[in-house]
C-alpha cells in the first residue's frame, strides 16, 4: 500500500462528524442567543433606552455575558454543544478574546494578556476592516 | 545491525510509579494508578508548572516506593510536550542528578526506557530513572487553543493524557528485567491532519513491530500483550490492518495504552488517549503491575510518536512519526 492508497484507506474509514446533528445543535445554540438578544433588546426598550441605543446595550450585555462564562470555564461547554451557533455570534468573538486573555495572563499584562488578546480573534479584524475598506472604495466610485 | 535488537542483560525494572489527573482517574484503570490530583494546577500558577510539579511529585513517590533517595540515582533521563521539554527540566532541577532531556513527542517514554537501559548496560549508571509526562491542559495550549475556547474536534482527534510515569532501572537482579529493544525509523505516510495522529503514527507502529518480528525470529507468539502507545481507535485498527496485511495477526493480545485510559463510552475522549504521559502512565500502572504479580509473563511495549508542530502543521507538512519497541520481560 502506497502512501496515496493510505490515505485513501485513512480518509474511507474516518468518521464523519454528524453533519445533521451539528447544524441542529448549531441553530438551537445561535438561535437562543439571538433569543436572548431580542428579549434584551425589548427589556432595555421598555425601561426606558431609545430604539438606537437598546442594540448597543444588548451588545455590551452579551460580550460581558459571554466574557464571564468564559471566566468560569462554562463558554466552551455552551461551544462544545452548540459548534458554530456559540461561535459565530458576538459571543464567541468575545470568549476568543477572553479565552486569549485569561490563558496568557501568567506570561504578564504585556507580553501576556496583551500580545495574545488577538490571537484567535485577530483574523476576524483584520479580514473585518479589509472588507470594510473595499466596500468602502467601491462605494466610493459606484454608490452614486 | 541496524535491523538487529539491542539486547540487554543486566537491566532490571526495580520500580515504576505513576501519577495522573482527574479524567483519567475517572477512567477504568482508577485502581491502578498510584496517585491522582483533582486540581488541574497541581496547586502551582500555570499549566506548565503544573506538569512538573505532577513530574517531580511522581519522582519522588518512585523513590520513595523502591526505598532510595536522589543521591543514589545516577541518571535521570525524560522529556514531555512543551517547548524546550520545559516541564521535564523543572521538574528534574533541584534533584542534583545529571540529567539528559529526551523527545519523541508521545515516545518519550521508549526512549527514556532506551537511554536508561543502555547507560546501564555500558555501566554508566547503576541506578537509572526514566519518565515522561504531558498535561492536557499545558498540551492544548501548545497545540491547538486556550482551554476556554470554544473549539471542537473532530472524531479521530484524541484527548492529551494529563500523566506522568517514572521507571527506575537498576543493575541489581530484581523482578522485571529489560530484555531488549528496537530503535524505530521515521516513517511518514504523508498524513496532513493533525486530528488523525493515530492514522499518521499507526504506519510507525507496524514498522517498529514487523521490523522487531524478522529480527527476534518466533519470538512475537510468546507475548502476552503488544502495547502501543497512543494510537487511538483510530489508529490501532489502522495498524492492525496494516499488520494483518503483511501476514501477522496479533488479535486481543494487541492493545493500545490510548484505549485503555479512558472510557470511551462514558468519557468524551473521541479517539483515545494521546500524549508522553499517556503510555508511560499506563504501561507501569496496568502492564508492569500485572507482570509483578504473577498475571504476565512478557510484553512488548511499542513507544508511538507523532513528531509534529504547530508551525509544520500549518504550513502543511505531512506528520513524520517513530516507534521504538522495548521487551520488558518477568523474571522467575
Amino acid at each position: 500500500m502506497d502512501n496515496k492508497q493510505y490515505g485513501e484507506y485513512v480518509k474511507s474509514r474516518e468518521k464523519r462528524s454528524p453533519i445533521v446533528k451539528n447544524c441542529f445543535n448549531a441553530f438551537i445554540t445561535g438561535g437562543t442567543i439571538c433569543l436572548a438578544g431580542e428579549l434584551l433588546a425589548f427589556g432595555y426598550e421598555s425601561a426606558g433606552a431609545s430604539a438606537e441605543d437598546a442594540p448597543l446595550y444588548v451588545l455590551l450585555t452579551l460580550i460581558l455575558l459571554s466574557g464571564v462564562f468564559t471566566g468560569i470555564g462554562f463558554y466552551d461547554k455552551i461551544a462544545k454543544f452548540g459548534g458554530g451557533g456559540a461561535l459565530v455570534p458576538i459571543t464567541g468573538f468575545a470568549n476568543a478574546m477572553a479565552a486569549s486573555a485569561t490563558e496568557s495572563r501568567t506570561e504578564g499584562l504585556v507580553n501576556g494578556t496583551a500580545v495574545n488578546l488577538y490571537r484567535i480573534a485577530g483574523p476576524v479584524i483584520v479580514f473585518g476592516t479589509s472588507a470594510s475598506v473595499i466596500y468602502g472604495v467601491i462605494y466610493y466610485f459606484f454608490g452614486g | 545491525m541496524r535491523d538487529a535488537l539491542l539486547e540487554f542483560s543486566k537491566t532490571f525494572l526495580k520500580a515504576e510509579c505513576s501519577t495522573v489527573g482527574k479524567k483519567e482517574y475517572e477512567g477504568p484503570l482508577s485502581d491502578y494508578f498510584d496517585s491522582w490530583e483533582k486540581d488541574e494546577y497541581f496547586g502551582c500558577r500555570s499549566f506548565d508548572e503544573a506538569e512538573s510539579e505532577m513530574s517531580r511529585r511522581n519522582i519522588n513517590f518512585l523513590l520513595s516506593k523502591a526505598r532510595y533517595s536522589y543521591g543514589d540515582i545516577d541518571v535521570i533521563c525524560g522529556g514531555d510536550l512543551l517547548n524546550q521539554c520545559v516541564a521535564t527540566s523543572f521538574a528534574a532541577s533541584g534533584t542534583g542528578i545529571p540529567y539528559f532531556g529526551l523527545y519523541g513527542a508521545c515516545s518519550t517514554i521508549a526512549e527514556a526506557f532506551i537511554c536508561s537501559a543502555l547507560f546501564i548496560e555500558t555501566g554508566g549508571a547503576h541506578n537509572a530513572v526514566g519518565f515522561a509526562s504531558s498535561h492536557f491542559c499545558s498540551a492544548e495550549r501548545q497545540y491547538r487553543f486556550p482551554l476556554e475556547y470554544g473549539s471542537t474536534r473532530t472524531p479521530t482527534a484524541q484527548n492529551t493524557v494529563t500523566g506522568s510515569g517514572a521507571y527506575l532501572f537498576t543493575s541489581d537482579r530484581c523482578g522485571v528485567r529489560v530484555k531488549n529493544a528496537l530503535i524505530g525509523r521515521i516513517i511518514d505516510k504523508e498524513i496532513t491532519d493533525a486530528n488523525n495522529m493515530g492514522a499518521a503514527m499507526a504506519g510507525a507502529a507496524a514498522d517498529t513491530v514487523l521490523r522487531y518480528r524478522a529480527a527476534s525470529k518466533d519470538e512475537m507468539d510468546s507475548f502476552d500483550y503488544i502495547i502501543t502507545g497512543d494510537l487511538g481507535r483510530e489508529g490501532h485498527e489502522i495498524a492492525a490492518e496494516l499488520l494483518r496485511r503483511q501476514g501477522f495477526t496479533a488479535g486481543s493480545r494487541f492493545v493500545d495504552c490510548g484505549m485503555l485510559i479512558y472510557d470511551a463510552e462514558k468519557q468524551d475522549v473521541h479517539s483515545g488517549g494521546s500524549g508522553a504521559g499517556c503510555m508511560s502512565s499506563v504501561l507501569g500502572a496496568y502492564f508492569i503491575s500485572r507482570m509483578r504479580r504473577g498475571e504476565i509473563k512478557r510484553i512488548l511495549a511499542v513507544g508511538t510518536g507523532a513528531l509534529l508542530n504547530p508551525n509544520s502543521v500549518l504550513q502543511k507538512k505531512t506528520i513524520p512519526a517513530v516507534a521504538h519497541a522495548v521487551c520488558f520481560e518477568r523474571e522467575d
